[in-house]
């Protein structure tokens, strides 16, 4: 048996019935990680005899029976998360020797059912950006052709996904940063509600857009994660009071009634939009296809400030970017420049020599947002383009229970393609950045191969809290075509 | 709107960061387009309209205020660049 390709649910199966144990899966991981990752280099830091020695734990505890659902299933980590005695260094010199001295609350509720975490996973530096080619110290390549980019800011743990390094993983998504490399690299990826996860232990970009989310091989195991994820943290003060569900509840309901009396919105506004390869457009038509033989009712719907999204998004997520990212001074943690004898030169020096480009250019770009005669034009104008794109959706969700777009434009661009023009780059965010801006949840699943071999994700959106609707609908998507998808040899 | 490079000096200023002549050239030109690109915000009809900052439900969040132990300095002050006991040490502020 190759324990590298089973999903989380079937691990679990074979888990509880000890036909595998949590060593011979992690090992099997570990196996692969170590034949292919100087390929793919999906990871920051991976520690694999401390993975080996949650393992064993977790054999102990399924020995006595007191196995819980994630207990010995090997996880990955956008190193994002804190992670209490691992380096955590959100792919930035600034943080490259940072050793958290606790766990962000989502990994605390990994720990508390005994998974493996198999490693902390690239991205882009602050998780800013769309490629995964700003991380500080190297690239991560697109497991379905390694000269192409596998999608950023969670660049790292789709690749560890699609590679089949983990069976599982988690990235954050502040706008399209789970959904757009789940879409490149051929995996499931869910950004839920605003609130749903907490926040508490993952360094901050930009906080009013922040979520975390699973990156999966499928749909269920979707589900599963946001289950264990999911619910209320007093240690945030954003985390949402609402009722956890049981998502998987959301499959059942597929099963029992396909997709009947749902109905989903078509924006009449994404299809006119320049700049969309014809390739993704007739993925596109495919999957409303598909999605109306199960049962769906399709209208077209209108949201009209689509277009100013993305503008929107690149004054809000700076801006506060610029305020976040002011406490990696030199002081208290991270690097320092120890040649300053001057604390603002010590200052500047410690930025300047610590952040890259990117993070760079963005903290410029929310100061100068927010600086004195400019904070009305842009934040205050920004903020209230928000408020229309919100409305814009309260509307549309009057007559649909998801709406359906596109992912991303175009499949996964080549490494070095859109370095050099950030605004190209950003564009490349469109269908992802709204759903941030209203805080509504979205899941990106496999709809296609592209002639070149790339994968493309459909992106599905639903109203706030109703992960539910995006499992069932997300499911049965997925039989009909997602799991007809081979995944790449490496 | 056209960005100089004078202005990038200064916004990198007021954000503490030390930009060389070269990256104000670059980021000055990138900046302009940048903007550009945003000032299309300027065609939005946003009359009236209050601005949001937020995803989240706006309601204040209160607990109670108790106390719970202190990490205590050995680890607060672990990641520290350079301390002195249970200080953090930084260059002189006071000349």
């Amino acid at each position: 048996m190759n324990l590298h390709t089973l999903t989380i649910a079937q691990a679990q199966d074979l888990l509880a019935k000890k036909e595998i144990s949590s060593v011979e899966l992690t090992r099997a991981f570990l196996d692969r990680i170590d034949k292919y990752d100087n390929i793919i280099s999906a990871f920051i830091t991976v520690d694999p005899d401390l993975a080996l020695k949650q393992a064993e734990q977790a054999d102990r505890i399924i020995a006595k029976g007191e196995n819980q659902a994630f207990t010995g299933i090997p996880v990955a980590l956008k190193d994002v998360l804190c992670t209490k005695g691992v380096k955590t260094t959100c792919a930035s010199k600034i943080l490259e020797n940072f050793v958290p001295q606790y766990d962000a609350t989502v990994v605390e509720k990994f720990k508390a059912q005994d998974a493996v975490l198999i490693g902390k996973a690239n991205m882009d530096e602050f998780a800013m950006g769309s490629s995964t080619e700003n991380s500080a110290f190297f690239v991560t390549r697109n497991p379905w052709n390694t000269d192409h980019v596998p999608g950023g800011s969670s660049g790292g743990s789709a690749a560890a996904v699609a590679a089949r390094f983990c069976a599982g993983a988690v990235g954050t998504d502040t706008g399209g940063s789970i959904r757009q490399p789940a879409s490149h690299c051929g995996v499931v990826g869910l950004k839920p509600t605003y609130g749903r996860v907490s926040r508490f232990g993952v360094v901050a970009y930009a906080s009013s857009l922040d979520q975390v989310g699973p990156i999966t091989r499928d749909v269920t195991d979707a589900a599963m994660m946001l289950n264990l994820m999911g619910g209320h943290d007093p240690k945030d003060s954003t985390s949402a009071p609402e009722q956890m569900s049981d998502f998987t509840k959301g499959i059942a309901m597929f099963k029992d009634k396909g997709l009947s009396g749902m109905t989903a919105g078509i924006p009449k506004e994404i299809l006119s939009l320049e700049g969309i390869d014809p390739e993704v457009k007739t993925m596109f038509e495919n999957a409303r296809k598909t999605l109306e033989g199960l049962g769906i009712t399709i209208k077209e719907i209108s949201l009209p400030h689509t277009n100013y999204a993305v503008a929107a998004y690149y004054i809000i997520a700076p801006c506060e970017a610029s305020a976040n990212l002011a406490r990696f001074d030199g002081v208290r943690y991270g690097y320092r420049d120890m040649d300053s004898d001057d604390l603002i030169e010590m200052y500047k020096k410690t930025k300047s020599k610590g952040f890259g480009l990117e993070v760079q250019r963005r903290i410029i770009i929310g100061t100068y947002s927010l600086s004195s005669g400019y904070y009305d034009a842009y934040y205050g104008r920004a903020s209230q383009v928000r408020a229309l794109i919100m409305d814009d959706f309260k509307r549309a969700f009057e007559e649909c229970d998801i709406i359906l777009s596109p992912v991303a434009p175009t499949p996964a661009f080549k490494i070095g393609e859109k370095v050099g023009d950030p605004l190209t780059m950003y564009l490349s965010d469109i269908f992802c950045l709204s759903c941030n801006m209203a805080g509504i949840p979205g899941i990106s699943v496999p709809a296609g191969i592209s002639s070149t071999g790339l994968p493309m994700g459909l992106q599905m959106m639903s109203r706030h809290f109703d992960e539910m609707s995006l499992i069932r609908a997300g499911y049965g998507f997925e039989q009909a075509v997602s799991k007809h998808i081979e995944f790449p040899e490496l | 709107m056209k960005i100089s490079q004078q202005e990038v000096e200064k916004i990198a200023h007021l954000a503490r960061l030390d930009v060389d002549d070269e990256l104000k050239e670059t980021l000055a030109g990138q900046l302009s387009d940048i903007l550009d690109y945003i000032d299309t915000l300027k065609d939005v009809d946003v009359d009236g309209v209050t601005p949001v900052s937020g995803a989240a439900f706006m309601n204040n969040v209160f607990r109670e205020d108790e106390r719970e132990p202190s990490p205590g300095p050995d680890v607060t002050l672990a990641n520290a660049p350079e301390r002195d006991q249970d200080f953090y040490v930084v260059p002189r502020v006071v000349k």
